[in-house]
């Protein structure tokens, strides 16, 4: 049987707010869908090239990632193909994306690249809130976000089946949405900015912005 | 000549040349540096322009959950962070762990080190060495007899082999595409192997993409999957069955156990017949580059790992202890715990103490910004041209053992272990070293070879072999404890909050791969009340201190040579010696090809 090998992938540190979306993404997916063996989600956080394996044994890849398109915020957009690696460079606002670019090519050089990519990117509202959940307009963007994940899945023929309740969590439960946003410290007690980023010069360079 | 180890020896008067970023992931890090009339780097400075307080996300959360928030501070030190995290939730409790769950977390731990250690050289270091371009100049025949000289044992040596790497290294250079080998510094006389040799290490690149995604399923077995893999706190979360099958909700089986052992055997292999031979043969090539020792040759520091009789440190494969001013006579003990030896300093951090506090101990540590530039910074204070290190000028604090500045990571390891005479490591060294010298016809002792950029990229190397070896002893004793009957993972008389002091406080210690690695954390009510980390690059990246003594990082730089200031080879090569986080990478092209890597000469 030549079944195709999915991959769904959620990137970006859930430390930083918005920067959470990917992760959140395929948490939620994990919770309300069953999917096939030959589809595989993962929390891949800011692992960056630790991740090429993963993206190596897919035939199909979806990633969920919160890009800046200059859109505005909470806009959910869909790249594919050759597009992914190119916007994964030209707008990096954040550091994991770096890496994201560099499993592609590294992906590409061994010659075990996905024949199909769909990136579903989300405008972010707030990146700097060390500590931060996603915000209400990034928030509601992933019931969305995976309905249009599932939508391209489906021409793969890859069916999932709705349940309550996940079978296995892709990230430790201390960390899942509810648990995160409740335990958070107040801001009294604890400083909130965490990431002071006063060197602009060190700020623009890896958001490759100017 | 020594490197100067003082700010006040240190000579600004030269060309200003700024490297920013050089690192990605684990905090922005920016170098400064002033060359001499000959582009000799004549005055380092190192400054993390980036700061996450673990305090910040931690205070108030349950100490059991601690790990799982650790794990995600940064993209790479994931394992490690969570292992210290518990050991420090665990030093502070009082729990001891069961026999199957020290093994079980050497194991992983271990494998998380060769892991880390791999990716670092071939797929992030080796760039600084190896110029893939180059390797299109390469007869295959020639590559091939290279490999057979170099490493007679392994398969993969044919012609055809390499010329199909070849063929595929032409393939992606034409394609044209953003590639992990677009606009390096291709041209610059830095780089000096033979084209074989390139080709060779090409080849290596890609077969080290093969060997890392195997050893890493070793993480899935025993910690549920990769990436971030399960800790807990009082031992592991898997279950032992030896006569069970997956499905049954025990992974930890024979299956399991002989696919773990089948991973070790491979990265065995890999290690000791593509790895370390691959090390020696390009620092042979490179043999008159010796840069990069800096504070190595004289200060170093480990806090001890690879614990064989649980609980007992006096069995640490590679053992704690501190050296100061080159003298390996004399291996200093180090506690952790006491105030007066670990301190961290801010005059030159954006921090200040409280009532004028000098050195603070983590366990008190404290973290008030305070963001000031000195008189002579260049710029603007949203857009610095030039630092004055004169003043503050990093995010990252200064950590000091008794007032020393200390380089910490494998090459430390290294040094603290062969001077404190652990045979293994001195028979690695040495074999290393004779290698060396005869295949350059060299008479290097060790003192000259071992404190240096090239030095710093073997003992990775070694420290993978140590690893490997010594998971297969990990390995064949837990087969047998659990064999004799011992299944217990977890020691969960102290899992309920309930039975906890109203007061405690812990450490926990590891040596990650890139060095010494502390958490200290206190605990009130239930609750974690302060959380500090000293990460390696703490240590490593660290500014100068009251006393005008640079940190790592800077003292490696003094007196390079810099082929063309503008192309900072030289300070990358070394700079990424310390692996100071995972995407170091200058090789990142934004869309049009544009070099993400910002250098100005002033």
């Amino acid at each position: 049987m030549n079944e195709k090998q999915v991959l769904i992938l959620g990137i970006g540190n859930i430390l930083w707010a918005d920067e959470g979306f990917g992760v959140r993404c395929v948490e939620s997916l994990n919770q309300d869908y069953a999917f096939p063996d030959n589809v595989k989600m993962v929390d891949g956080g800011t692992q960056g090239i630790y991740l090429v394996q993963h993206v190596q044994e897919a035939d199909v890849l979806v990633v969920f990632d919160a890009i800046d398109y200059g859109l505005p915020p909470g806009t959910l957009k869909k790249i594919y193909n050759e597009d992914v690696p190119k916007f994964m460079g030209a707008k990096q606002m954040s550091l994991h994306q770096t890496g994201f670019q560099e499993v592609l090519a590294m992906a590409e050089f061994t010659g075990n690249y996905p024949a199909d990519l769909l990136l579903v990117g989300c405008q972010p509202v707030e990146l700097e809130d060390f500590g931060g959940s996603l915000r209400p307009e990034v928030k509601a963007q992933v019931k969305p976000a995976i309905d249009i994940a599932l939508a391209y899945l489906a021409q793969f023929g890859v069916e999932p089946t709705r349940q309550a309740g996940q079978a296995r969590a892709l990230s430790p439960g201390q960390l899942n949405l509810s648990d995160y946003e409740r335990g958070r410290p107040d801001e009294a007690s604890a400083c909130r900015t965490g990431d002071i980023r006063v060197i602009a010069g060190a700020t623009s360079a890896p958001k490759g912005t100017d | 000549m020594n490197t100067p180890l003082n700010s006040k020896l240190l000579d600004s008067s030269g060309r200003r040349i700024v490297v920013d970023p050089v690192t990605r992931i684990e905090g922005h890090m920016r170098c400064e540096v002033n060359v001499d009339e000959n582009n000799i780097i004549r005055n380092a400075v190192s400054t993390g322009t980036m700061w996450r307080g673990l305090e910040v996300i931690l205070k108030g959360r349950d100490p059991r959950d601690a790990w799982a928030f650790v794990e995600r501070i940064c993209g790479v030190c994931t394992g490690c962070h969570a292992l210290t995290s518990v050991r420090a939730v665990e030093d502070a409790l009082g729990i001891n762990i069961p026999l199957n769950a020290h093994l079980i977390r050497h194991l992983m731990d271990k494998t998380l080190n060769i892991h880390d250690h791999v990716v670092h050289f071939y797929h992030l270091h080796a760039l600084d060495w190896v110029n893939p371009v180059n390797a299109l100049k390469a007869d295959p025949k020639a590559t091939s007899a290279l490999q057979q000289k170099v490493s007679p044992t392994h398969p993969m040596s044919s012609p055809g082999y390499f010329r199909d790497v070849q063929t595929r290294i032409k393939k992606f250079i034409e394609s044209g595409q953003l590639g992990l080998f677009a606009n390096g510094y291709w041209s610059n006389p830095a780089y000096k192997l033979p084209p074989e040799a390139d080709l060779m290490a090409v080849a290596h690149y890609l077969e080290a993409l093969d060997m890392q995604k195997e050893i890493v399923k070793i993480h899935t077995i025993f910690g549920g999957k990769n990436p971030h893999p399960n800790f807990m706190v009082g031992g592991v979360p898997c279950a032992i069955n030896l006569d069970g099958t997956g499905s049954s909700g025990a992974p930890v089986n024979m299956t399991s156990l002989n696919f773990v052992l089948e991973r070790i055997r491979e990265a065995e292999a890999f290690i000791k017949n593509v790895y370390i031979p691959d090390v020696i043969a390009i620092a042979t090539l490179y043999k008159d580059w010796l840069h990069g020792g800096g504070l190595a040759a004289s200060n170093v520091l480990c806090y001890g790992t690879h614990t064989v009789v649980p609980g007992d440190k006096s069995t640490d494969l590679l053992p704690a202890g501190a050296i100061i001013n080159g003298n390996w006579d004399e291996v200093h003990p180090v506690d952790v715990r006491d105030p007066n030896e670990i301190q961290e300093f801010v005059d030159h951090s954006w921090y200040q103490y409280a009532n004028g506090a000098k050195g603070l101990h983590p366990w008190d540590g404290e973290t008030e910004a305070k963001f000031e530039l000195g008189p002579n910074f260049k710029g603007t204070k949203t857009n610095i041209k030039e630092l004055d290190e004169s003043a503050k000028y990093s995010w990252i604090k200064a950590p000091r053992w008794k007032g020393h500045a200390m380089e910490v990571g494998p090459l430390a390891r290294y040094i603290v272990a062969y001077a404190s005479g652990k045979e293994y490591v001195q028979d690695q060294v040495d074999r290393s070293l004779s290698a060396f010298n005869q295949a350059t016809g060299m008479d290097l002792g060790l003192k000259q070879f071992l404190p240096s950029t090239l030095g710093r990229t073997l003992a990775r190397a070694l420290c993978s072999e140590l690893c490997v070896d010594s998971m297969l002893d990990d390995w064949h004793q837990l087969v047998n404890n659990i064999k004799n009957g011992d299944t217990s993972t977890a020691n969960v008389e102290k899992w309920d909050p309930k039975t906890w002091p109203k007061e405690a406080k812990g450490v926990g210690t590891n040596e990650a791969p890139r060095g010494a690695l502390g958490h200290w954390i206190k605990i009130k009510d239930g609750k974690i009340e302060n959380y500090q980390a000293v990460v390696p690059t703490t240590w490593n990246g660290s500014p100068r201190d009251s006393e005008g003594n640079i940190g790592a990082f800077e003292a490696s730089l003094l007196n390079t040579p810099m082929e063309r200031p503008d192309e900072p080879v030289e300070i990358l090569r070394t700079l990424h010696s310390f692996d100071p986080c995972l995407a170091c990478s200058t090789h990142v092209m934004s869309e049009d090809g544009q070099e993400l890597t910002n250098v100005k000469i002033r």
